[in-house]
Order: C-alpha cells, then structure tokens, then sequence
C-alpha cells in the first residue's frame, strides 16, 4: 500500500490539491488528481486542502528504525543558554512553557546549565520554574563551541533520559542542538512557534511556520526520545518569578572526552548594531507627513522601542529630509511584512501601500477619517497622533 | 583544495502568498530554485576554487528534477554535480537527509571542506549541515559571514552571532554554514551555461551510496508531520470606538497585546 | 512569436535577460539621474561572456554574428537602453577591426574587445560633419612611420571610458571620398584627449564625449585597411552596426511596452482595471503589434548579413530606421498608459521615452537611413 494514495471514487478533479501543494508533487490527468511520489514529501497539505471530499489518504506514521525506550524517559528540560554569564532571556520564557509542558505530563522541569563559574546563576532558573538545575561548571565550557556543548548535553541526556528538550532558537542554540539531536538518534523541531502536548499519546505537538511563514506545520517525534525543538525569542511567555520556589541544583562532572575540542576560539567581537533590520522585523512603527517636523520622530521611536519594533516612514517624510531612506516603506523603499504595523500619520497612499499591505496586522493612528490607510488597517484610531501615541506608550508598559 | 557544497532544490515561490478566497497557496514564477542561502555557500565554493585552483562538486538529494539545480550550480561555475535520487528517500526529515547526503560525500572521496547554506527557505530549520558533519565525524562552525583564511590544513572563519562575531579556527576536513553576509554570488555566464547543458549529471541512488534504506525516507526520519495548514488570517477592518483617547487605547492594547510583549 | 532560435541563442537570451533583471534593473535610475557609467554592469557583461558574442573563437569570442549581438543588446536594453549602449557601442568601435583589420590588428586588439576587459568607440561625426560625414576636418599627416592626427571628434559614445578607437581621419583631402583613412587610436596615446562629458537628455548612464587630437602621433601599424580606404570602412561598419542600434531601440519598445501592459491591469479607475478599456486596449495591440514587426524585420536583417550576404545595406537601413521609429511612438503611447504616473521620474516610463529619441538619430539619423534606402530601391530599380 503506498503511503500516499487518492481515492478515486472520491476524487473530482477540482484542484485544490495541485494549487496547495508546496513541492507541486500533484497533477490533474483525466479529471483526478495523480501524486509524483518522487516529489511528494508527506507535507499532508494536501489532505488538509482536500477536507470536503476526502479523497486523499496518508499514511504519514509508518514503522520507524530509530527507536527509543519511551518510558525511560521522564522530564522536560530547558537548555539555559548563557552568554558571558548572563542567562539569555529565552530560557525564561522557554521555562515558562515548559512548566506547562510538565504539568501536562506529570513530570518535572529541569534546566541545564553550561559554563565557567556559572553556578549562581541556577537559582534564577528555579524562580522562573525549574525544579531540577542539572549544572556543569567547567572553564572548558566557558566559551560555545559546538563540540562541548553538544557532547556535554548528550552525555547529559543519556544519563538522566528527559522525554523533551527545548533550547532557544539563538545562534548558540541553532548550531549546536542540531548536532545534539543527530548525536542521540532522535528528532528536533526548529523554530516553533507552538507547543502542546497530544494527552492520547503524551506526545510532544511541534508547530512551525514553513515557507516563510505561509503555512504552518504540526510535527510529532512519535518513537525516540528525547523529543526536542528550539524556540525563537518572544514567541512564549516566561511564567511570573516566584521568590518561594524550591528547586534542586545538581552538579555534574563531565568526562574529559566530551570536553575535548576541534575548534579554538580566537577572538570574539561585539557588535550591537544601531538599527533593526527593517525588512526582517516582526513589529514596525512608522511615521508620515502627520508628524509635522523631523524632530516629532522621536515620539514614533519611543513606540518603537516599546514595542520593540523598527522605525519606518512613509516617503512623504523621507522626502522633506526627516529620517533617512533607509527605512522607507513603499513602492520605492522597502517592502515589509512584519506581524504589526503601525502607521502614524500616514495617510495610506498606494505607493506606501504596496510596500505594507502584507502585514499581518495593521494599525493606522490618523485624523483624518477619512484616510485610505483606513481601508487597509485591521485596527484604526481615528485621532491626534500626539495625543494617542503617549497613551498607548503608557497602556503597553502595563 | 576538494570543495564540496551541498545544495537544495527548493519551490520557486520566494513570495509564496495565501489567496484569501481559497486559502490555497498562489505560486508564481519559476517552479523550482536552488535554496537562496545555497547560492551564498556555491559563491565561497567557487571563489575557494579559484584562488587554490581547486575543484568544487555540488550534490543534492531530491526527485530526478532536482537535476536542474545541479546544471544551475554548473553554470555558475561548479565543476561537477552529483544527484542522489530514490523513492526510497521520500519523506525525509532532516536527519535521514543528512544521513544520505553524507552518505554520497563519502562516496564523492576525499574532501577538505564542505559548504552549506544556512538553512533550507522551505523547511527553515537548518539542521542538515551539523547534521552531515557528526555523520563524517568532522569539526564544524555555523553561520560563517567570511573566511578569513584557509591552508591546506586549517581554516581559520568569522561566526556571526547576534552581538557581533567570533573569530574561530579548526582544522580540514571541516563543515561551515554560511549566512548571506558572505558574498555576493555571481551571475550565471553564457560559457559555463553551455557547459551545463552538455553535462553529465552523475544520479545514484540509495544502494550505490550504500545507504541503509532503514535510515532513509519516511522510515528512517524520527520526526513526522501530522499536519500542515494554512494560518487563519483575520481580514476585518475595525475602527475602534470609544469616549476618550483613554479607552480606544486601551481597547486597541487589548488587541495587539498577543503580538506585542 | 517563436523565432526558432537556437539553444544556444536562447541561452544568450536567459543569460542577459537574468544580467538585466538582478544587476541592471536595481541601478538604472540611479546611474541615469547622476550620469554614471557602469563600469560595475560592464564587469558583469563581461563575466557573463557577453561581450565577445559577434567575434570569432579565435581571438576569444564566442563565434557569434550580428544576430546574437543583437539578443543580447535587445535584451540587455529592455531594462536600460543607456546602460546597454556601453556594450553595443563597442561593437561599433570593434567592427572596423573586425572587417577590415590586418591579423596583427586582430590579434592585438579583439581578445581583449571580446572579453569585456576593454571597450572601444568610433570617432567619425565631428561639429561641422554629421550627415555630411564627407565634410570632415580631422586630418592625418603621414611622417615617416607615423600619422599625425589633428582635430576634434563630436558626440563620440563611450568617449573617455573606452581604450580603444577607431577613428576617421582625412589623410588627402582632394582625393574626397577616397580621401580618408580609419585608424586605431588607443586612450594613452600623446596627443590624444578628450572634452567635457556631455549632458544628454537620455542614454545619460552612457558616455559622450569629443575626441581631441592635437599632433596625436599613431604609428602605421595602426591604418586599418587601406590608406585612403575610410569610407569603405565607414561604410561597412555601418552597415554591420546598425542593427545593434535597431536593437537597443527594440528593447527599449518592449521593456515599455510590458511595463505598460503590466501597469494596465493593476491601475483601477470607474471600478475596473484600465485594462478593459477600449482605449487602451487599441493603443496596446498597437504598441505590440508594432514591436513584433520590428522585432521580425531585425532579426530577419541579422539573419541575412550572418549568412553571409554581400549586399544589406538597405535591409539594414530599414531594421534600424523602423525599429527607432517604433521605439519613439511606442515609448510615447507606453507613458500614455501610465497617464500622470508615466511624466513622474518616480515611474520608469518619461526614461524610456527619453532613451528612445537617440535612437532615431545617431549613426546615421532616420533622413539617411531613408536616402539610402531610397537609393538602393532605385539602383536594384535600374538593374
């Protein structure tokens, strides 16, 4: 039986199935849909896309080689990613799901912490939820390389067997969990944006955008374990800190071997760069010609950052020298698609448009009601930008 | 030097859209592409070539039409593509593909580095280069923005991390993913373009790189997708009422609340 | 319309049409507005084995012939006509070597032509000779193994940026229309300099500028042809060339052409996309209909010189008179689409109205291109 199958009789030919495929494995020949099984990579889109006739069939969940002793297997672990000996601030919002996780499954949340002189830092994991801190202070680890950290973490994992590890999508984590995952035989999820768990199987849900964020897909790891994901920054919520919290630190010695290096860091450079990337930014804040003056960017700067957003214009005010071209938005600047949009006293010209209306949610802050921007914005405040924006400033900070 | 840069055919649809109507994908364009992030590791590849007079083979895993990116890597100035193509590598997920591909590079023979692209723009995940390197069991760095020097023997790179860069050193064989900040690849040329047309693009399949089909395919991938939707986008145009500045702030807060934190 | 090109010719095609859509299309207005020269493109052009398309493998070209000159520069100048023309005037300034150049000449200069390191110009119209390119005035005294050169050279494209020229000079004056002799003339050598670079109302990303010889010495070696054999040069090179212009006119109609067809089925008025007016249905078909007729009658021309063919010269007036024609009336109309938008330079369109023009007038204005097809009628006439 192949895994993938059309039900004929079921099938009418209408073509929603060729149209959601994202390998374009499917054709209609003589009024059915016929897969290349060469092309078809099990997404199950097409299943989804075919929800009215159900004419699709996959069979996505077959015998697999790599295996794992399931129930030997207890714990949700988060990797706390240091960084100079500061605790990146993902693995407070990755502990805040994780104890979720955990309550789901009736087990404990751990922490691991890798580092020189790193110890004190464990009680800032038990406060945001850990109850086990699994820490290896070692100068060999003081510095990421990939090699310590992902034999660390593996040694780690083969001895105390959590069912979930989930690490923060950094670049630390991007590079060294792979490694990790490839290392215990099991599977890892990248960028989630969701995390659940199926009580039936008590398995790990793993949500991810796919094709830049076009479609999302639900991933299980069924038969190894540990099930592991990483996690972008902002995308969970870090729990409340509770001062009352009790929670185990475990000191770990780790074998010479896993401490061993092929790489030797020379040098390490900072570089805090003075502007978020306009294009790739997931909040934007801009302003236009109902700013005024130049010096009114300020106000639009404050929403930025509290939001945590870029700074964009629209080209009425790039033009009158303002701010500079590099964060136009428009036919002739950029174009964005980020999760928020805020345009202020942008009066939503088509040029701006074009470079805007892919976002996902649009707010527009304008006078005038009459404004095009309105007809485009999911969220509009018909008002004084000067008076509305201090407001909202005040309202996120609660 | 031995430059082997590992590529992979991706939809064509950089700008894949969501119809609203239909909630179907809207696809245009060409059909098929090399991963952009591909493009960057074929630049070094190549750019390595040149300067140590070297040969640089592309390879890629995928159904036989992933040959077309492999004639595209030819015509940029790649020496040689290597396919590797079987139904019984259908279904991978990134650990079975980063099984066989190295699979075929062992095959490919000896090799001082190996090039990747960040990550995959379909799937995102940019697990199949480690991946590669613990199968070969060779030392490997991600996200490289330069080289700042290569021997015959070490190669010393600039690892770009969110507040700046490392500057790391280890010894060949090695694996590097490179991010975009790398290069500018270069345009095809009509010389290496015709080169590419008259090719052979040598295809082997699961048995000739001695991949164990347990570990390839649906089978040997310890991750499955269950599911793959479209996210619900909510079309409404709201003005938001209220008595006061106060209040309409605070019902739109309520809104955003989700995306903002 | 399938014009049954071949693989190769078809890679041509792909090779600068993804050139012109990456690297030309970013830069086009910029280089435009400020009178850049591309010197960044040409390294490309060259990279991507464009430039040696119309000169035999032997001395590094790709072996190609007008035709496949004439894709690229259709292709290249679909995006910018001005940015093109550094590629396509060096054809013009390579031809004499080409046709008429000894196989030192050949040997010295083409490779270097045909992989982009150099460009290369043709000097022939001065201020007092355009039409009237008999009436010219730079002279070239012989002494001993040299040629002394003396006068000025008007509106020469890629002056000042290009190494090597092919210039006309009038070496005996009573002799008239044997009176005239072409040399190569290399940047660098003393007595050889250039004017002010011209401010022009299109093609401003190319170069024109005056040539200035003041007792320039060039050696013998460096006659192309024969002494007094200038004309007969001329003549040819022309000949040979004007496709390419007919070319880059081509582009710039069909790069307008599908901004304006584009344009009219996103720009919505009375509830409906202007497309679906009448009006500008007609000045579309129009518009394509035109260009395709072009397109048929260059390639046609470039078949038949390719192939071999002693006489074209009036085929290649026409493909170079008709092609210009249509770029002007087509550019014009394509703006006409985009109404206000098309005048604002925010838009592509007033630029390639602009570039057009030049097309109706240089190597040979459209009035000549007539006289000589005119004359060829009448001479086959009397036959």
């Amino acid at each position: 039986m192949d895994r993938i199958r059309i039900v004929s009789d079921k099938c009418v030919g209408c073509s929603l199935c060729v149209k959601a495929c994202p390998p374009s494995a499917i054709k209609i020949v003589e009024k059915k849909a016929v897969i290349d099984l060469a092309k078809c990579n099990f997404c199950g889109a097409c299943c989804e896309a075919c929800k009215k006739y159900q004419a699709i069939i996959i069979e996505k969940e077959i015998e697999k080689t790599l295996k794992s002793d399931i129930p030997a297997y207890h714990g949700v672990w988060v990797f706390a990613e240091q960084r100079r000996g500061k605790i990146a601030s993902v693995v407070f919002e990755l502990l805040g799901e994780g104890k979720k996780l955990a309550g789901k499954l009736n087990t404990y949340l751990g922490a691991v912490l890798l580092g020189d002189k790193i110890e004190s830092e464990a009680g800032k994991l038990i406060l945001y939820g850990a109850d086990r801190v699994f820490v290896v202070d070692d100068p060999a680890l003081k510095d990421f390389h990939d090699d310590s950290y992902a034999r660390t973490l593996v040694e780690l994992v083969n001895e105390h067997k959590p069912e979930i590890v989930l690490t923060g999508a950094t670049s630390v984590g991007r590079s060294f969990i792979p490694k990790a995952a490839v290392m215990l035989k099991t599977g890892l999820t990248a960028d989630c944006t969701g995390l659940d768990i199926d009580m039936e199987r008590k398995l790990l849900l793993q949500t991810r955008p796919a094709f830049g964020g076009n479609l999302m897909a639900t991933i299980i790891c069924p038969e190894t374990r540990p099930q592991m994901a990483t996690v972008r920054h902002k995308v969970m919520k870090a729990s409340a800190p509770q001062p009352e919290k009790k929670g185990e630190v475990i000191k770990k010695i780790i074998s010479g071997d896993s401490l061993k290096l092929r790489t030797q860091l020379l040098k390490t450079v900072e570089e805090i760069e003075a502007t978020v990337n306009l294009a790739e930014a997931d909040i934007i804040v801009s302003g236009g010609r109902g700013l005024g003056k130049p010096e009114n960017f300020a106000i639009i700067r404050d929403l930025a950052q509290q939001v945590g957003g870029a700074v964009g214009s629209s080209r009425a005010a790039v033009d009158a020298g303002w701010i500079s071209y590099s964060h136009q938005v428009g036919q002739t600047g950029k174009t964005v698609c980020p999760k928020l949009y805020i345009a202020c006293g942008i009066s939503g010209a088509i040029q701006h448009l074009a470079g805007m209306q892919s976002s996902e949610i649009i707010v527009a802050i304008n006078k005038d009601p009459d404004a095009p921007i309105f007809q485009v914005a999911t969220y509009g405040i018909v008002g004084d930008l000067f008076e509305v924006i201090p407001v909202l400033i005040d309202q996120l900070k609660k | 030097m031995n430059i082997i840069v590992s590529i992979k055919q991706v939809p064509g649809t950089t700008e894949v859209r969501i119809d609203p109507r239909t909630n179907t994908l809207i696809r245009e364009g060409v059909e098929s592409i090399i991963n952009p992030f591909d493009m960057y590791a074929l630049e070094e590849g190549i750019r390595l070539k040149e300067k140590t007079n070297g040969k640089v083979t592309a390879v890629t895993m995928g159904p036989p039409q992933a040959e077309q990116a492999l004639r595209q890597a030819l015509a940029l100035g790649v020496d040689d593509g290597i396919l590797i193509s079987d139904r019984a590598f259908a279904g991978s997920d990134t650990w079975a593909t980063s099984y066989a591909l190295s699979a075929a590079i062992k095959k490919i023979g000896p090799y001082d580095l190996i090039i990747c692209g960040k990550q995959a723009m379909d799937g995102d995940t940019a697990q199949v280069g480690p991946g590669i390197a613990v199968h070969l069991d060779i030392p490997y760095v991600a996200w490289i923005r330069k080289i700042e020097e290569i021997k015959h023997d070490r190669i010393k790179v600039e690892r770009l991390m969110e507040d700046g860069y490392d500057i790391l050193e280890m010894s060949l064989p090695a694996l590097i993913t490179v991010v975009k900040e790398i290069n500018t690849p270069r345009m095809e040329s009509l010389k290496n373009k015709m080169r590419a047309k008259k090719a052979v693009i040598t295809t082997w399949s699961a048995a000739d790189i001695g991949a164990n089909p347990d570990y390839c395919g649906l089978k040997g991938s310890p991750t499955t997708v269950v599911r793959t939707f479209v996210p619900k986008r909510e079309g409404k145009h709201e003005i938001i009422q209220g008595a006061t500045t106060a209040e309409k702030v605070v019902r739109l807060v309520e809104k955003i609340r989700p995306v903002v934190r | 319309m399938d014009y049954f090109l071949t693989e190769e010719q078809k890679m041509i095609i792909e090779t600068a049409k993804n050139l012109a859509e990456k690297r030309i299309k970013p830069v086009r207005q910029k280089y435009d507005e400020e009178e850049i020269f591309p010197w960044d493109i040409v390294k490309e052009i060259a990279a991507a084995d464009l430039c040696g398309l119309y000169i035999p493998r032997e001395y590094g070209g790709f072996g190609g012939g007008v035709f496949e000159l004439c894709l690229a520069v259709e292709e290249l100048s679909k995006v910018c006509g001005g940015i093109s023309l550094s590629m396509a005037a060096t054809a013009l300034g390579t031809f004499p070597i080409l046709l008429f150049g000894s196989e030192e000449q050949k040997k010295k200069y083409l490779p270097d032509l045909a992989s982009g390191k150099k460009l290369a110009a043709f000097g022939l119209t001065e201020a007092n000779a355009g039409s009237d390119a008999g009436a010219m005035q730079t002279t070239a005294k012989q002494e001993g193994d040299y040629f002394i050169l003396n006068g000025t050279k008007q509106w020469i494209t890629n002056g000042g940026e290009a190494e090597v020229y092919s210039v006309i000079a009038m070496t005996d004056k009573s002799r008239g229309s044997r009176g005239a002799t072409a040399f190569i003339v290399e940047k660098g050598m003393p007595g050889f300099d250039f004017g002010k670079k011209e401010n022009k109302m299109g093609i401003r990303a190319s170069a024109t500028r005056e040539l200035v010889f003041r007792d320039c010495r060039v050696p013998k070696e460096n006659v192309i042809g024969k002494i007094g054999g200038g004309f007969i040069v001329t003549v040819n090179t022309l000949y040979n060339s004007r496709p390419g212009v007919a070319a880059q006119a081509l582009g710039i109609a069909a790069g307008a052409l599908d901004e304006a067809i584009r344009y009219s089925r996103v720009r919505r008025q009375f509830d409906q996309a202007i497309s679906s007016f009448q009006a500008i249905q007609h000045m579309l078909a129009d518009m394509a209909t035109e260009v395709e007729a072009a397109r048929a009658l260059l390639y046609a021309t470039a078949k038949t010189i390719d192939s071999g063919a002693k006489d074209f010269a009036k085929e290649s007036a026409m493909c170079k008179l008709f092609c210009s024609d249509v770029a002007m009336r087509v550019t014009t109309n394509a703006l006409q689409v985009f109404g206000g938008y098309g005048y604002m330079k925010e838009y592509p369109m007033e630029k390639y109205m602009r570039d057009a023009k030049i097309t109706q007038i240089y190597e040979g204005t459209n009035q000549i291109q007539r006289n000589e097809i005119a004359l060829q009628l009448i001479r086959s006439a009397a036959k």
